[in-house]
């Protein structure tokens, strides 16, 4: 998709648990061939802290606080293609259980009722990042490219899916990669 | 003329009173079908069952099949239109299917999967539903009813109890269940009931079955829907 050059990926995770990306790394071996095609822009494994150009931007977890929402739009703005990878990216996933809980209710069975934490306080201090009363799917804040499901989404599913829009072609899963669980 | 009629050019026998589904499925020849089941009236209430018959777009379900009937079924226009349909559903429910023990095992997943949907496309609507788990065998999860009906189908029409029914209307349509309290637990539904069996979803549930099936070795991990249903037997 680059003539040659190497492909510049970014990745990120919003409302998620980082499982995307562990099955990313579970392509094993075949890393080194990605390696061999591709560099890294912001992504965990980087610790770069904002998105630059990018040929591809790979999105996992929802849209559950206000950074979110920043982060997401950086990504759109320096991706060529947008990918949101995984359930929560793509339908809110299980962070969205908590969409008809008050927000309220939530931060006290959290930090006041459950016991453990000490103190008992909701945590409140001012670099905390907004959390919104509701977890969204990322497409419905910014335009998403691709959508690639599964929670997570099997390594030899991101695997075939990357290598397809490395080389050029449309992207397609097989019957047995596509899967929602 | 004989009693045949052509599905995507193929050539199909059909005996009188059977409807195009009917005839399909006889020979082998797989509808997409969500609130259908054989073994119960036809419903035509998620039109996924829907193909073009002489340029009309018609529920085969109820359709009766006719001499030279000129059916499509398996396009590109028609399999869109199916897949707007499961977004639908997807979105106005609460689908989370890495935590419903039906993953796997359930039709309107496995539709998706037959049908290439990624994503759910609408803005999720996220609903308010209750969860009756007040029954010591069944749970029920109206999060995921897709309001199909078979559950009440086969209550009133197999087990003879009428345990359920829908109320309310459009978007507030919520399955019902026939009790003094409105719970399961205190309504006559026993677990042998034909009504559990029939959930084409993760709505009802036998209790304490979870997961004996591990996630990937399930109905539709490895077959899609379309070959599950045509091999033999509608599960
Ligand atoms: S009922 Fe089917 S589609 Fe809905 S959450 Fe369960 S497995 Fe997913
Ligand atoms: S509970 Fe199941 S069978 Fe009954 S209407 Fe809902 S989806 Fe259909």
């Amino acid at each position: 998709m680059t003539d040659g050059k190497k492909v510049r990926i970014a990745t990120c995770s919003l409302a998620g648990c980082f499982g995307c990306h562990m099955s990313l790394l579970d392509i094993d071996e075949r890393v080194f061939d990605l390696m061999q095609l591709v560099e890294f822009d912001r992504t965990p494994l980087t610790d770069i802290k904002h998105c630059g150009p990018c040929d591809v931007g790979i999105v996992e977890g929802g849209v559950c606080n206000a950074e979110n929402v920043h982060v997401l739009k950086e990504f759109r703005k320096n991706c060529k293609v947008l990918v949101a990878t995984g359930a929560c990216a793509i339908t809110g996933g299980l962070p969205a259980l908590r969409n008809n809980i008050d927000l309220w209710d939530c931060f006290q069975e959290v930090y006041q009722y459950e016991g453990g934490l000490e103190g008992g306080q909701v945590p409140n201090d001012p670099e905390l990042p907004l959390p919104f009363d509701q977890v969204r799917p990322i497409a419905e804040v910014v335009k998403v490219d691709y959508f690639l499901p599964g929670c997570p989404p099997p390594a030899d599913a991101i695997w075939k899916f990357l290598s397809d829009l490395i080389a050029g072609r449309e992207p397609r899963l097989d019957y047995e990669m596509l899967h929602f669980d | 003329m004989s009693d045949t009629l052509t599905i995507d050019g193929k050539e199909i026998p059909y005996r009188p009173g059977q409807t195009i589904m009917d005839a399909a499925m006889a020979a082998g020849v797989y509808i997409p079908h969500l609130c259908h089941n054989p073994e119960f009236k036809p419903h035509g209430s998620c039109k996924l069952c829907m193909v073009n018959v002489n340029g009309r777009n018609v529920a085969s379900c109820t359709m009766p099949a006719a001499s030279g009937m000129t059916v499509l079924n398996d396009t590109p226009e028609l399999n869109g239109a199916r897949r707007s349909l499961l977004q639908m559903l997807f979105a106005e429910g609460n689908h989370l299917c890495p935590v419903c023990e039906r993953s796997g095992n359930c039709h309107l997943q496995a539709l998706a999967y037959y049908l290439g949907m990624t994503n759910p496309h609408y803005v999720q609507f996220y609903p308010s539903r209750e969860v009756d788990a007040s029954h010591p065998d069944v749970l029920l999860d109206r999060n995921r009813c897709i309001m199909c009906e078979l559950c009440v189908r086969a209550s009133s029409e197999v087990d003879g109890k009428d345990v359920f029914g829908l109320s309310g209307r459009g978007i507030q349509t919520r399955l019902v269940v026939n009790a003094p309290t409105g719970l399961l637990g205190d309504s006559a539904l026993a677990v042998s009931d034909k009504a559990v069996q029939v959930c084409p979803t993760g709505a009802l549930l036998i209790k304490r079955q979870g997961y004996r099936v591990p996630v990937g070795r399930r109905m539709f991990d490895h077959k899609p829907i379309s070959v599950v249903q045509t091999e033999g037997g509608h599960d």
